[in-house]
């Protein structure tokens, strides 16, 4: 599988790259992570360890999830890479430019068209479909690090399924902050299971990943650890019953297509200080703007006394 | 007579071909104090950690009789040694205490004193932070911690609350068996008397069998109906408090209370 068919340059100007093979990954390799994906799928939440390859950028810049991709990807599939839900930052380039080299499969900025999205920091706001693979680049997978340093201590309290420790952090936070401050990689519970962290993705998106349908894979490149949430499972973000999970919420609606409920970007746009809010999921935003929004355009006014825009209420 | 609680029968622990402690024996009811008296290097702890699961066991077996189904029968006594290490993890944190003689090894530093106590609950799957914060608050008291500390992280707090905080931290489930390692080594002498008061009260109130390691007969004296007195790994004599301290018949026994200082 070493010639690819599709020879025409891509939208992007690229060529694809017949001096790698398909994906750049050689095909063990490919195998072993399906093999370890398959594994994950089978134990929503639960960590696989795989051997995670050297690649051709640093960890830290999407490793795992790039592996995991390349390891699924076909012919005929379709990618969207987004880097904090948009598709024109540097990551979310790069990545993809690799991709149409390492591959010359057809690349798009429209989620719905998309059958794989690799993503770092966010859910798309369209709602995914079934036959979509969501791919997440993961820093840290543990998500009791931090609180229990020893990671043979961590795989015995995963194990034993005793997350104790996690609801100690979240009553240690309402005792000293009066709220929850977790405000991404907010702890999940998969499958009333496992407990999972997210990757740094807002706890605004939490609640897409419940009964998703599309399967969520979760690569850790440098930690090689593969994960995953399989379509339609339960997803639930850790709370107490007096101190239920809330999702942000922003005072204003997105500058450019006046979305009231998508996740806010807080732009600086002068010297004095004022912001615009925009959408960070580009594309949901120049869709809404496609058919026809129209956001005010108008920044707001700089913080005087330094509180946050960012108002709570109830989900 | 009830059954006993615990049966420790024969049990060993060796270190390369050292015995830290070798051919110990003793049953313990409910409500009941044991003392574990000893120089330093007896192998006080180790017998500790033996009965806690923490250690296996290199001879010998520790039997406890896990908590009735019902009201009406009694539970039935299991070597500890065949049970998963998810039970007893889950006896640990309900139906056992241990307070650990460094404050590090037995509290979370890093999170309040509140949150110490309520780990246990939380572990146990309560989800209600009011609920959570009222038993904390209820705990503090009757260790006789200030409540207005609540929110303290406990590397703030002194030796003798710490040690008051893990008295409550482990307590919150009533536990049937308490675990003491040393509990009023390090503290000065009024404190060392509030807190074996408060031993001794809450002891009474809850039924709890005990067992104190210490190598302070005072202690013995005051809160433990029976003493162990060991050395080398062995127990050189064992009996009613009283009795052993009054009337000791081993000579190292007669040694160890002849040495103590009488003001």
């Amino acid at each position: 599988m070493t010639t690819p068919t599709n020879d025409s340059p891509t939208a992007s100007g690229v060529h694809a790259d017949h001096d790698y093979n398909f994906a750049f990954l050689d095909e063990h390799t490919k195998k072993t992570i399906r093999r370890t994906l398959l594994k994950a799928v089978a134990i929503p939440g639960y960590q696989v360890p795989f051997a995670s390859r050297e690649m051709p950028f640093a960890f830290g810049w999407g490793t795992g999830g790039v592996q995991v991709t390349a390891s699924i990807i076909g012919r005929n599939d379709v990618l969207k890479v987004i880097d904090q839900g948009a598709d024109d930052t540097t990551n979310a380039v790069n990545i993809r430019r690799f991709f149409t080299r390492m591959t010359g499969v057809r690349t798009t900025e429209r989620t719905i068209e998309a059958s794989i999205i690799q993503t770092r920091h966010r859910i798309p706001e369209a709602p995914l479909s079934e036959g979509q693979i969501l791919v997440y680049q993961v820093p840290m997978p543990e998500p009791l690090f931090r609180l229990e340093p020893r990671r043979r201590e961590t795989t015995e309290l995963h194990a034993l399924a005793d997350y104790g420790l996690m609801s100690v952090r979240l009553y240690e936070d309402i005792a000293q902050l009066g709220a929850i401050a977790r405000t991404y990689d907010y702890p999940v519970r998969v499958n009333g299971r496992y407990l999972m962290s997210p990757s740094p993705i807002p706890k605004f998106d939490n609640p897409k990943m419940h009964l998703n349908r599309a399967l969520q894979l979760f690569g850790a490149g440098r930690e090689k650890r593969i994960y995953a949430v399989p379509p339609y499972t339960t997803v639930e973000s850790l709370d107490f019953e007096d101190h239920p999970f809330q999702v942000q919420r922003w005072q204003h609606a997105c500058a450019l297509c006046d979305a009231p409920d998508s996740f806010l970007d807080e732009v600086i746009v002068d010297n004095a200080g004022r912001r615009l809010f925009v959408c960070s999921d580009s594309d949901f935003c120049a869709g809404r703007r496609a058919a026809g929004w129209r956001g005010s355009g108008c920044p707001v006014e700089p913080l005087r006394s330094g509180g946050p825009d960012c108002k709570k209420s109830v989900p | 007579m009830t059954e006993p609680l615990l049966v420790v029968d024969g049990a060993g622990k060796r270190y390369g071909t050292r015995w830290a402690c070798r051919g110990v024996n003793f049953q313990l009811h409910s409500g009941e104090m044991l003392a574990v008296v000893g120089e330093s290097g007896s192998g006080k702890t180790t017998l500790l950690r033996l009965l806690a699961a923490r250690l296996p066991c290199d001879e010998g077996r520790v039997l406890y009789r896990m908590r009735a189904e019902s009201a009406a029968e009694s539970g039935t006594l299991t070597d500890i040694a065949a049970l998963s290490a998810a039970r007893l993890r889950w006896l640990a944190r309900t139906d056992w205490g241990y307070v650990e003689q460094h404050a590090h090894d037995g509290l979370r530093l890093n999170v309040s004193g509140g949150a110490n106590v309520g780990e246990r609950l939380m572990a146990l799957g309560v989800r209600h932070y009011g609920r959570l914060r009222g038993e904390a608050l209820e705990w503090m008291r009757r260790v006789e911690l200030d409540t207005a500390r609540i929110d303290d992280l406990p590397a703030t707090y002194s030796g003798g609350m710490q040690r008051r905080l893990q008295i409550a931290r482990n307590l919150v489930t009533r536990p049937r068996l308490v675990l003491m390692d040393e509990p009023t080594t390090g503290l000065d002498v009024s404190v060392q008397a509030r807190l074996l008061d408060l031993l001794r009260k809450l002891t009474e109130e809850l039924h709890l069998a005990a067992i104190i390691v210490t190598h302070d007969l005072g202690v013995a004296r005051l809160l433990a109906q029976r003493t162990i007195v060991m050395r080398d790994g062995r127990v050189v004599e064992a009996g009613l408090t009283d009795r052993v301290l009054d009337d000791p018949q081993h000579p190292y026994t007669q040694l160890l209370v002849s040495s103590v200082l009488q003001p």
